[in-house]
């Protein structure tokens, strides 16, 4: 009789649990998607290699929170944002997934930051660049973990200019990304007292951006600043190459680009190029600690966004750990609490509004000679303390910032 | 790229499948529709719903007309902005967004019809490739408008009429499959149509129907404005049911996309290029898991069914049907 009872109280109380969602582990498991593009555009910056930060983190963590197991599953959005919305949605409805991360490109990041948000599951953005999702969009599950357009240009900008660079020629490309970028950029020159000597807008995606880059050339600003993105940002390093833009004393600006671009573009081509990063592998002991496992795994060294993947996974969990629940409202609250603390962001934190503030860099890409290995490609000119690089969330007119 | 259809004569396909047989098809596929939310999961048969609508309007052209357009993207993709901006900043009701896109879709396509009605094979497929991409540049640049490559998001679902919630997922699958029964309904109504007779002539024989006295030019422009708005309303359902609009919908891949719908179900018949997009939008929704290279393997299954059965499913499946009859 007296078993029965407690039998019974314990159901009772384990179906009060599970309705007020406050506490314990839903599904007896934590369930982690990584939601990605492994096929299109964006395979190399995220992919793969998101996949494996994560399960990084995983193991790292020691591969169990609160006793019970991790789980990673991971799909391939294509790229397309209605593909992206349906699995999201299916995961978290019928797959029990808890957190859903990676998120490359803008309209994907938007479309899945507000199914969590309706939905309350955690959202991780790490390689979305627009800074809609911490704004106006901005949703109490959601996050924007390494980087955003209005960072890329309040870290290049002001360094290149404090650096002697006061006189600017921007090439954009000609979308909503190449936009915002330029006139962040363009408010920062203002700000600062450089001049502005021009600007042009490439069509999107362009192959040939050599009558871009001559008129650059001929402007004689001091810095030529590259308001796009993947291949476009290659192809404009490769040619500013072959017209001497660099040797002739002008200084190149990506304001956007990733390791494995930078990679890909070789030193030979890409020296002299200044960019924006919020992660790079050969910083401090911590960093390559990381980096290095990352390489045996993957290959490759981990881009901003795939270490970014790592980061905020480790955070998570900590978080899931720290509030003894994997509720996504609860833990999102969690994590806004905790500063970030691992090998990738050292002392970040995250604002009311889902946006992470840390230090940014500003690296120069190395010249051959300098170069010891394959991987070896930037050195440090600056870094940017992470309440100048982001902006004030105040500012931000999102609803959850007071 | 002239496009010959005489090895499936749809007429008796239609013919054959007029009779009851297809009554019992019909009605096992319609039970199979009103039951599947409780076996799959129904973001993923809407979403299907949606593109295999988009293929039967499209396959209105390819099939009946024997016109390939390449710029069917650019109908869907500016109905499925037009539906979202409407049911987002006006607050129409979705039944009245969705007429709103299949508004848009049409005169959008009575402009391209318009312009490229004229011509034939290449030069009409070129036209409309060429017209699809300035609507594209158009959507990525009035970012005010479609967002740009953010895309118009959070499109609301809203109230059917004002009455029913579509937040509810099956009061929200119903209504799609509502749409998607009547649309096809009236596409099988065209086609078997004594418009649609005239249609099919000037597949087979166009100077023949011109001597018939026929105003060739005429019947294909409305035939193309027609696909032009049923693809609209199933670009219209599509923002509706998954709440976002983007440049996916209206890029020239999704051109693309569609035509190979099409030919895997089977081009000139009438179920085919449904069976097609649930092909389509499956192997896109199931591959994306599964670690396989979603691009490529589709690719791979296209060109097998090029080669082992040139008629699409459902055209290879009709023609074996009509191989036992006699």
């Amino acid at each position: 009789m007296f078993k029965k009872a407690l039998l019974a109280g314990v159901a009772v109380s384990a179906l009060t649990a599970g309705s007020a969602m406050a506490e314990g582990i839903s599904g007896d498991k934590v369930v982690i998607g990584v939601l990605t593009d492994l096929s299109s555009v964006y395979a190399d910056v995220a992919g793969k290699g998101s996949i494996v930060a994560v399960e990084l983190a995983v193991e790292d963590f020691g591969g169990t929170v609160l006793g019970k197991p991790i789980e990673v599953v991971s799909a391939d959005h294509q790229n397309k944002p209605d593909i992206a919305s349906n699995i999201a949605r299916e995961w978290i409805d019928a797959k029990g997934v808890d957190v859903i991360t990676d998120l490359v490109t803008s309209s994907v990041g938007l479309a899945v930051q507000g199914i969590g948000g309706e939905k309350g599951v955690v959202t991780i953005n790490s390689g979305a660049a627009t800074v809609r999702l911490t704004q106006k969009e901005c949703t109490a599950t959601g996050f924007h973990w390494i980087y955003d357009t209005y960072a890329l240009a309040h870290v290049t900008a002001p360094a290149v200019i404090s650096g002697g660079g006061d006189s600017w020629y921007i090439i954009t490309a000609d979308y909503a990304f190449g936009h915002s970028l330029e006139a962040d950029a363009t408010q920062v020159i203002k700000d600062m007292g450089a001049t502005l000597v021009g600007s042009v807008r490439h069509p999107f995606p362009s192959a040939d951006l050599s009558s871009f880059l001559l008129q650059a050339q001929a402007s004689g600003a001091k810095v030529v600043g590259l308001a796009n993105a993947g291949q476009d940002t290659i192809n404009s390093v490769k040619q500013a190459s072959e017209f001497g833009i660099v040797a002739g004393g002008q200084k190149l600006v990506a304001l956007l680009a990733f390791l494995s671009d930078i990679h890909s573009i070789g030193l030979e081509l890409g020296q002299g190029l200044n960019v924006t990063t919020g992660f790079y592998w050969d910083m401090d002991d911590e960093t390559r600690a990381f980096s290095k496992k990352f390489f045996d795994k993957f290959g490759k060294m981990p881009t901003m966004v795939q270490a970014a993947d790592y980061s905020s996974t480790l955070h998570y969990l900590k978080a899931v750990a720290a509030a003894g629940t994997d509720d996504g409202v609860t833990v999102a609250a969690k994590m806004k609490e905790m500063p970030i603390e691992d090998a990738v962001i050292h002392h970040g934190t995250i604002a009311a509004n889902g946006g992470v503030i840390h230090d940014m860099y500003l690296m120069e890409v190395k010249k051959p000679e300098e170069s010891t290995g394959e991987w070896d490609l930037y050195k440090l000119v600056k870094t940017v303390p992470g309440a100048e690089a982001f902006q004030d969330p105040k500012a931000s007119g999102c609803a959850l910032v007071q | 790229m002239s496009v010959k259809y005489s090895t499936t004569p749809s007429g008796t396909v239609t013919g054959r499948l007029a009779g009851k047989a297809s009554l019992i098809i019909g009605a096992i596929l319609i039970v199979a529709l009103l039951a599947a939310p409780y076996v799959l999961y129904p973001a993923f048969v809407m979403k299907a719903l949606c593109f295999a609508l988009f293929a039967c309007a499209f396959n209105l052209m390819l099939g009946f007309v024997g016109l390939l357009s390449f710029g069917h993207a650019a109908f869907f993709g500016a109905a499925a902005y037009a539906t979202g901006y409407a049911a987002k900043f006006w607050g129409l009701t979705p039944e009245l967004a969705i007429l709103f896109g299949g508004v848009v879709g049409g005169g959008f396509g009575f402009i391209f019809g318009w312009v490229a009605i004229r011509r034939q094979g290449i030069y009409f497929a070129m036209i409309t490739l060429a017209l699809s991409q300035m609507v594209f540049f158009l959507a990525l640049q009035v970012t005010g408008i479609t967002g740009g490559e953010d895309g118009l998001q959070g499109v609301p679902r809203g109230d059917f009429l004002g009455l029913i919630s579509l937040e509810d997922p099956l009061a929200m699958y119903y209504f799609v499959v509502a749409v998607f029964l009547v649309c096809f309904a009236f596409i099988w109504r065209i086609v078997n149509s004594p418009f649609g007779a005239v249609l099919k002539s000037i597949r087979e024989n166009e100077p023949r129907a011109i001597s018939l006295g026929y105003n060739v030019d005429r019947f294909k422009l409305i035939a193309f404005t027609l696909s032009a708005a049923l693809t609209g309303i199933a670009g219209g359902t599509k923002s509706i049911s998954v709440q976002l609009a983007s440049l996916t919908d209206i890029q020239w891949q999704m051109s693309g996309e569609v035509i190979l719908m099409t030919l895997l179900g089977g081009v000139g018949t009438l179920v085919g290029p449904a069976v097609g997009a649930t092909l389509v939008v499956s192997l896109e929704n199931f591959l994306a898991t599964s670690g396989l290279p979603v691009t490529t393997v589709i690719g791979v299954i296209f060109v097998v069914c090029v080669l082992a059965f040139r008629r699409g499913i459902v055209g290879e499946f009709n023609a074996f049907l009509g191989r036992r009859k006699h």
